[in-house]
Parts: C-alpha cells; sequence; structure tokens
C-alpha cells in the first residue's frame, strides 16, 4: 500500500504576528516553524495503517528548502520518503496551491493520500478537497477513524450535530481531524534512520492565483472589559448584565 | 459575463438552518448593491416544501435539485449538483455558509468552477463591480483583505457574523427545479448516519455558547456546565484541555483545534484563555469570563468578568438564571 501525506510548515502558534512594511503579508524573519497539527495527525494515521498493511509513506510539501527540517521530522516519525514541491511563496493562495499539488500527484500511483482538514496558518479547510476533486478521486473529510480492507476505506468523520459512518474505493483522498490518530514522538533510532531516508526537491511551474491579497489588518482591539465582582456575590450584578445589558434572559 | 448572486442553503430536519438564513440575508444585501437579484440553491430529497422560507429570507430566483441520492450532503455528490446549478445561473458572488457542510461543499465547488474562495469571511464589500472579502488567519490575530483575480468569487460567511433580512420578503418567487443526473452522484457509501437529538443547539450557530476548562477540576462537573448551558438554551463548548484529558468530546472543543464560534454571548467558565483557545471565539459580540485567577488571559479580552471559583459561581448563576427567566 502506498500512502501519500501532505505536510506544510506553518509559523508555530504561539508566534506573534506582525504585519510586514508591504501591508500585505506577515514579517516572516523572527518565525519559528512546526508542522501544522492536523498533518501531524494525519501522518500518525498513516503510520499506523502502514504497521498494519505494511506498504511505505511519501510525504509531500509545496513550500521552500527549508521545509526539510520539518519534513525530516516526519521522516523519524515513520514516513520512507519525501518530496518537496519548491515554491517561496509563503501566502500562495490554496487554489493555486490544490493545482500544483494536483499536477504532480496525477504522476504518482498512490492508495491513500492524506492532508490535515486545514492548515492552522491561513485557515482555509480547502486544499484536501479541491485536490480531490481536480483528480476526481472520492473524498472522506474530517475522518476520524480509518480502516483500510482489500481496496476499500472505510471511516467515521465527523458532521454537524454527529457523526456518519463511510466507504469508498481505494484510491482515496482523507482530511484529517483530531482524534484520528495521536501524533507520533520520534524516536532516537527513527531520527538516525530519518537523516538517510531519501529527500527529492522538485522544481514546479507555479500555476495562476485566484485571490489577490490586498491588505493585512490587527483585529480591532475589544472594548475594556469591566470586572462585576468576586465570588458568588456577584451573580446578582451578572444575572442584571444577561438581562439589561444583553437582553438574553 | 457573469453577474447576480447566488447562495446555498443549508438545511435540516425540513427546516432551513439559521446559517442559512444569514447567508441569504448577505446575498440580499449583496444583490441589491450590484442592483441584480438572489439565486438561490437547494439540495436534498424531498426539499420543494421549503422554497417560501427560502423567498422570505431572501431569495428571488431558487434552484431546486431534489434527489433520494442526495438525501445527506455529501462533498463530491451535492457538489457536483451545486455545480450544475451554478452554470445555470452564471453568478459573480457565489455564498455558503461556514459550517462543517459549507466547509465541505465550498472547496469542492470553487475547484470544479476553477474560481477563489474565501473561507469563514467576517466582511464582504462591493465597490462598484469589484469585491474584497475579510477573514481571520493565523488562529485570528490577523485579518486579510482579498480580492478575485476573476469573476466568480466563492465566499463561505462565519455563522453569527452576518444579520439575516432584518423583514421577511413579500411576494412570490421563481422555483426552477433542476434534473438531478444520476453519474453525478457521491461515491462515498454512506454505511450510517448517528445524528444528535435534533433539538440539541449546534455549537457553530448558537447565540449562547457556554464553555468549561480546567477550572472545573474534574470530568463530572461538566454537568454545571450543561445546567448553565439549557438554562440559557445556549451550546456546550470545552477547552482543548479537558479534550485531551478526554472529559469531553472533540466536537464540543473550541480553539484552533477545534470549532469557531462567534456566538452573541460566549461564557467562559474556568478557562484560562490560551492563544488556542482564543482562535476559536475571540470573534464572540460579548465575552463573559469565570475564573478564579485575576491574572487569566481571557479577562484581557472578556467584556464582563467574574473572579471566583467556577464550582461556585455556576450553581448560583444557573439558579439565579432560572429564576429570572421564570420572574
Amino acid at each position: 500500500m502506498h500512502q501519500v501525506v501532505c505536510i506544510k510548515r506553518v509559523p508555530d502558534t504561539e508566534t506573534k504576528v506582525k504585519i510586514g512594511s508591504d501591508g500585505k503579508s506577515i514579517d516572516l524573519s523572527s518565525v519559528k516553524y512546526d508542522i501544522s497539527p492536523y498533518d501531524e495527525i494525519a501522518l500518525a494515521a498513516a503510520v499506523e495503517l502502514k504497521e498494519k498493511h505494511g506498504g511505505e509513506i511519501t510525504l509531500l510539501t509545496l513550500g521552500p528548502g527549508e521545509a526539510q527540517k520539518e519534513l525530516r521530522k516526519c521522516l523519524a516519525m515513520g514516513a520512507d520518503r519525501a518530496v518537496i514541491l519548491k515554491d517561496d511563496n509563503p501566502f500562495r493562495d490554496p487554489a493555486s496551491t490544490s493545482t500544483m499539488l494536483a499536477s504532480y500527484l496525477s504522476t504518482v500511483t498512490f492508495d491513500l493520500l492524506y492532508f490535515g482538514n486545514k492548515a492552522v496558518d491561513s485557515d482555509g479547510s480547502q486544499v484536501g478537497i479541491r485536490v480531490a476533486q481536480k483528480l476526481d478521486l472520492p473524498v472522506i473529510s474530517l475522518a476520524t477513524r480509518i480502516e483500510v480492507n482489500d481496496k476499500e476505506v472505510t471511516a467515521h468523520r465527523e458532521i454537524e450535530g454527529g457523526e456518519q459512518v463511510v466507504a469508498a474505493d481505494l484510491p482515496c483522498v482523507i482530511t484529517a481531524q483530531k482524534g484520528l490518530s495521536e501524533p507520533r514522538h520520534a524516536s532516537l533510532k527513527g531520527i538516525m534512520a530519518a537523516k538517510k531516508k531519501p529527500l527529492e526537491e522538485i522544481d514546479i511551474e507555479a500555476t495562476g492565483e485566484k485571490l489577490e491579497i490586498v491588505s493585512m489588518e490587527t483585529p480591532p482591539a475589544r472594548t475594556e472589559g469591566r470586572i462585576v465582582g468576586e465570588g458568588v456575590e456577584a451573580v446578582p450584578e451578572l444575572v442584571r448584565v444577561l438581562k439589561e445589558e444583553l437582553k438574553i434572559l | 459575463m457573469a453577474q447576480g448572486v447566488l447562495a446555498y442553503v443549508e438545511h435540516r430536519s425540513g427546516e432551513l438552518k439559521k446559517a442559512a438564513r444569514e447567508t441569504l440575508g448577505e446575498g440580499k444585501r449583496c444583490a441589491t448593491t450590484l442592483g441584480t437579484s438572489l439565486t438561490a440553491v437547494i439540495a436534498g430529497n424531498n426539499v420543494e416544501g421549503l422554497t417560501a422560507a427560502i423567498h422570505e429570507a431572501g431569495a428571488d430566483r431558487i434552484l431546486v435539485v431534489s434527489h433520494p441520492s442526495l438525501e445527506e450532503a455529501t462533498t463530491d455528490g451535492t457538489g457536483r449538483a451545486v455545480v450544475a446549478a451554478i452554470k445555470e445561473a452564471d453568478p459573480a458572488l457565489i455564498l455558503f455558509a461556514a459550517t462543517a457542510e459549507g466547509k465541505d461543499i465550498a472547496p469542492y465547488v470553487a475547484s470544479a468552477l476553477d474560481a477563489g474562495l474565501a473561507t469563514d469571511c467576517v466582511g464582504l464589500t462591493i465597490d462598484g463591480d469589484s469585491f474584497t472579502a475579510k477573514r481571520p488567519v493565523f488562529a485570528g490575530k490577523s485579518l486579510i483583505n482579498v480580492k478575485p483575480v476573476d469573476l466568480p468569487l466563492v465566499a463561505s460567511l462565519r455563522p453569527n457574523v452576518f444579520p439575516v433580512l432584518s423583514e421577511p420578503q413579500t411576494g412570490s418567487p421563481e422555483v426552477v427545479n433542476l434534473p438531478f443526473d444520476d453519474s453525478h452522484a457521491s461515491r462515498l457509501r454512506i454505511k450510517e448516519t448517528k445524528a444528535v437529538a435534533a433539538d440539541k443547539v449546534e455549537l457553530t450557530e448558537a447565540s449562547i455558547v457556554v464553555s468549561g476548562g480546567r477550572g472545573l477540576q474534574a470530568p463530572e462537573n461538566f454537568g454545571l456546565i450543561e445546567g448553565l448551558a439549557d438554562a440559557l438554551g445556549a451550546a456546550v463548548g470545552a477547552s482543548r484541555a479537558i479534550v485531551d484529558a478526554g472529559w469531553r468530546p472533540h466536537e464540543e472543543q473550541v480553539g484552533q483545534t477545534g470549532k469557531t464560534v462567534s456566538p452573541q454571548v460566549y461564557i467562559a467558565c474556568g478557562i484560562s484563555g490560551a492563544i488556542q483557545h482564543l482562535a476559536g471565539m475571540s470573534t464572540s459580540q460579548t465575552i463573559i469570563a469565570i475564573n478564579k485567577d485575576q491574572e487569566a488571559p481571557i479577562f484581557g479580552i472578556a467584556t464582563y468578568g467574574l473572579v471566583g471559583d467556577a464550582l461556585e459561581v455556576i450553581p448560583a448563576l444557573t439558579a439565579a438564571v432560572k429564576a429570572a427567566k421564570e420572574g
């Protein structure tokens, strides 16, 4: 079984966001990167299936050569090889990202293709589904559990207010939701082995973007809050706020 | 030449979802600004009965795709039905709600149309015939304004941000029934759907959310949160800390790796307010924080704060809310 896991490196959640001097990008000079958490969950799920069914895991990233660092970390967690499609635009529009990934993936044979359900920097929630549409493959989004049986994948997925169990033929695209698997820690042995695993950088032609970033801004400051009081004695004042100011009682 | 505005309408248990009425309301406002009309698309099984409600919520023209295989919304099946309908209308602007369903179908549709998609928008402006969408990025630490390079623009709208029409639209709509092409059916085989009770308030769409965190000290104390939520008619949320600890299911998690909510009132009980949590609720209109640590970051963004132990304050608050509602 060949599983491909798409990985995005994103600024660490604790990163302070500073808007760049052009007013439409963030200043990346002091940013620390990490693997987007849902991609890490997707990788852990792929490793679990590999342990059961064998086969290989390929990592795929669209990004700069520096993404090697995050990919080595993923290789240490159990993937077998990695490919970077070289791109120096950190703010690429998801429509363009998807056509570039799909154009490379159309040359690869795989059984399962994973994405995080969203990347936690741009919060777009669209690349996995767009790639599935471009490749004309079934897609199971927000998967919380998967099993593979012969040529079929069965998955649990989160739906609004509930859960669904679905099945699809392989090859299939999965977008990972929390719960699909637990992110792995790399062992020392894994880290050593990762250094020797193949990591290929491929030049790829950039495709046209569909959205243009006009400007970036800091969210308006919230109005100064008010402490209504301390402990149970403050409950009547809070209830008065709910009733008279917020009018929800 | 693309023109007009189109809105995808979500429904559940034979009724329009609130997020759908918001999408239609914003769609109507955009159509009015552009001097054009609003077309709605509804897909499902036996959904013809919803056209009157869709019209009242803002649509001038309604495209109905009704077929047994659309009984449950799917990314590809519903997606293809919507794409076929959109080709009938040739709109310049296509709106979805940024709910789980909308976030599923919008990317499929945008990809099929080779269009840009602005996810989870909190603002939409029209200047002449040019659109700008505003959306949060980096866990809500920044907002970006994006413009489409060409039309159509697809946008999904954050629930509870855009108002519904203030007055129901009168008159009667033009209703067009569209055929469903069997080759468009989903390639997923749905084995089972476990839906929670229809009367339960959905977290992402709720007007009031009551959330609990580690300050509750033990999983059995979460009943206090449910009690307060019941008294207020609110949905229940949870912090990542207590979801990771296994106290609550992930579907209740609010935050960067959970749901994004934007209710009228968000009540955070025993939640310190890590950036990961703030990412999921910082656009709430009013934030009330109950926490015994006066220095907790949650007080930095709260509109109203009560410094106190959630375990003591919540029972008193629940009783007082019930009394106020009865009185």
